[in-house]
């Protein structure tokens, strides 16, 4: 039985939340020992993009070219994976966990009838039933749950397998799905996206700034380590309230929950709101100048000092040990 | 017009969590229960639509007796009336499914919730009651601003927003900033004691994804502190011991 995965594109790119997304799918196919995995990508996209999927583990690309579909207009792209998915007579769909993801996976779970679950941290136990771990209380636990559907529908949090890449090129087919016009009913009037930045949300590396900060005047020199790092940059709740950063950019229980390879936290005490957004961290640096502060019960390392004078300073470290 | 907001009732941010009956049960011992905060911001909103237009404010909540003390909070702070469907949220499936029935029922025109409850964040609630439906559903929306039949929202997306417009009746999972969260004042308390709260039974028992066991993530070892000076060790051991760069 083969499983599908849905990826998402931006501006003609599948993103990398998707490719691992579809390594997560090829390594469930080699764990149940069946099938292929197919992976279903929307929009205007070029024929080499399309192909690349395959190395991620995809032997065949659907690929729906309608270019109504290259915004994310949810009731639409749930329409277009439905008829895709059904397509395939495959009874697993996997995605990787997003705005857009998330939106389009609830619908699809009520139009293929299918149990899904959100936040799934590792591969499926396949021994007395379909057994999913997923994270809940914003990472502060996990449960184990059983899907009772024939049809299952999982969205993938952020690493839980290791993006593969050693793939061959996927087969693409064209697949053209019929969707109504009231699917496009609602209307994206105008998108807003940082350009030229890495994307919290997906990033590998975290640069993280607190009230510490004192002032958005001095973001520069974590903008320097992040780009050094090729990092995102995110802040803490109290920072992104009082404007000196964007609300996309507040990481914590009620703003982004992030879990990069590296988070390092530049004057942030440590709330247990903002923790509960960072916790899925594999490995986290603390630099503040409070030896008390309650972040470093939560770090892997730390630094107790001045952040203006250890910043630039591993700003400088880094470039040097490359 | 009518609206509808969808409530939930989860521990406080600042609960340490803990399970018990052999990892098969949330331990409430000692934990305070509140509006999920998302929850909060869309029955912010909601109570602000609802004297924007003249209409009435329904809150809706899936949960057992215990759960009531919440949802005349959510009255206290300015919903008209409330719903309790009376069981256990067993799985999103199954919540989506009740909230479906009922607001199909009451012909609510606007539905708003969070866009994740904070115990399970699967956030997929909302979703699965727009197919219910047949009506469009948007999340995480941080604005929502109605102009007749008109909805102008703002979502947010990875590393942005999207501007979007849709026509009514719709659902939205809401989160901050869309409205500052309301602190019930003497009044509501008062009112809220004597404001119609209905309690219903489940109209299906159907689920597809239920938890069956919980666990706590490992114990974190202690911080390896380097010292200001020595920035440069730092990176050695992100590099070497870590492994992360």
């Amino acid at each position: 039985m083969s499983i599908v995965v849905y990826v998402e594109q931006s501006a003609g790119k599948i993103k990398k939340t998707s490719l691992e997304a579809v390594s997560y799918g090829f390594a469930l196919a080699a764990k149940t020992g069946e099938g292929e995995v197919i992976a279903v990508a929307l929009g205007s996209l070029a024929a080499d993009e399309l192909a690349a999927i395959g190395e991620a583990g995809a032997a065949k690309v659907l690929h729906i070219s309608d270019e109504r579909l290259n915004a994310g207009v949810i009731q639409a792209h749930a329409s277009a994976v439905a008829q895709a998915f059904e397509s395939t007579g495959a009874t697993t769909l996997i995605l990787a966990k997003s705005s857009l993801g998330d939106a389009v996976a609830a619908r699809l779970a009520i139009k293929l009838h299918a149990g899904l679950v959100s936040n799934v941290v590792e591969l499926p136990r396949l021994e007395g039933g379909f057994v999913v771990k997923r994270s809940i209380y914003t990472g502060k636990a996990f449960a184990d749950t059983t899907i009772t559907t024939a049809k299952k529908i999982l969205a993938i949090k952020k690493n839980a397998v290791d993006q593969k890449l050693d793939g061959a090129k996927a087969k693409v087919e064209s697949f053209s799905a019929t969707i109504s016009e009231s699917d496009f009913a609602s209307k994206i009037t105008a998108t807003e996206r940082a350009t030229g930045e890495v994307l919290l949300p997906e990033a590998d590396i975290v640069v993280s700034g607190g009230r510490g900060m004192k002032g958005p005047e001095n973001w520069g020199m974590l903008v320097d380590l992040a780009n050094t790092l090729g990092a995102a940059t995110g802040c803490s709740k109290p920072v992104s309230d009082i404007g000196w950063r964007p609300h996309h950019e507040h990481v914590g229980q009620t703003g982004v929950k992030v879990a990069p390879t590296l988070y390092i936290a530049i004057g942030i005490s440590g709330a247990i709101q903002h923790l509960a957004g960072v916790n899925s961290s594999k490995c986290i640096v603390v630099i503040n100048k409070d030896p008390e502060a309650p972040f470093f019960k939560a770090a892997d390392y730390g630094i107790v000092g001045d952040a203006f004078e250890i910043v630039p300073q591993l700003t400088a470290a880094l470039k040097a040990a490359h | 017009m009518k609206i509808l907001v969808c409530i939930t009732h989860v521990p406080d941010t600042t609960s340490k969590i803990q399970f018990t009956a052999n990892n098969t049960k949330f331990d409430s011992t000692g934990v305070q229960f509140i509006i999920g905060p998302y929850d909060d911001y869309a029955l912010a909103r909601a109570v602000e639509l609802r004297d924007q237009t003249g209409g009435t404010l329904t809150a809706l909540n899936v949960g057992e007796a215990e759960t009531e003390p919440t949802l005349r909070k959510a009255l206290a702070i300015g919903a008209d009336d409330a719903i309790r469907v009376n069981s256990f949220p067993k799985d999103s499936f199954f919540v989506a499914q009740q909230i479906a029935h009922f607001a199909k029922e009451g012909g609510y025109e606007l539905i708003l919730m969070g866009r994740e409850s904070i115990d399970f964040n699967g956030g997929m609630v909302h979703g699965m009651v727009g197919e219910l439906l047949g009506m469009p559903s948007f999340s995480p929306v941080m604005k929502l601003e109605l102009e007749g039949t008109t909805v102008k929202m703002a979502r947010e997306i990875e590393g942005g927003k999207e501007h979007l417009e849709a026509k009514l009746p719709l659902i939205a999972g809401c989160q901050e900033p869309i409205a500052e969260w309301k602190i019930p004042n003497m009044r509501g308390i008062m009112s809220a004691r004597t404001k119609p709260l209905v309690v219903v039974e489940p109209v299906s028992q159907e689920t597809q994804a239920e938890a069956s066991s919980y666990q706590l993530p490992p114990a974190k070892g202690s911080v390896k502190l380097v010292d200001k000076d020595q920035v440069s060790e730092l990176v050695r051991l992100l590099k070497n011991e870590a492994k992360v760069l």
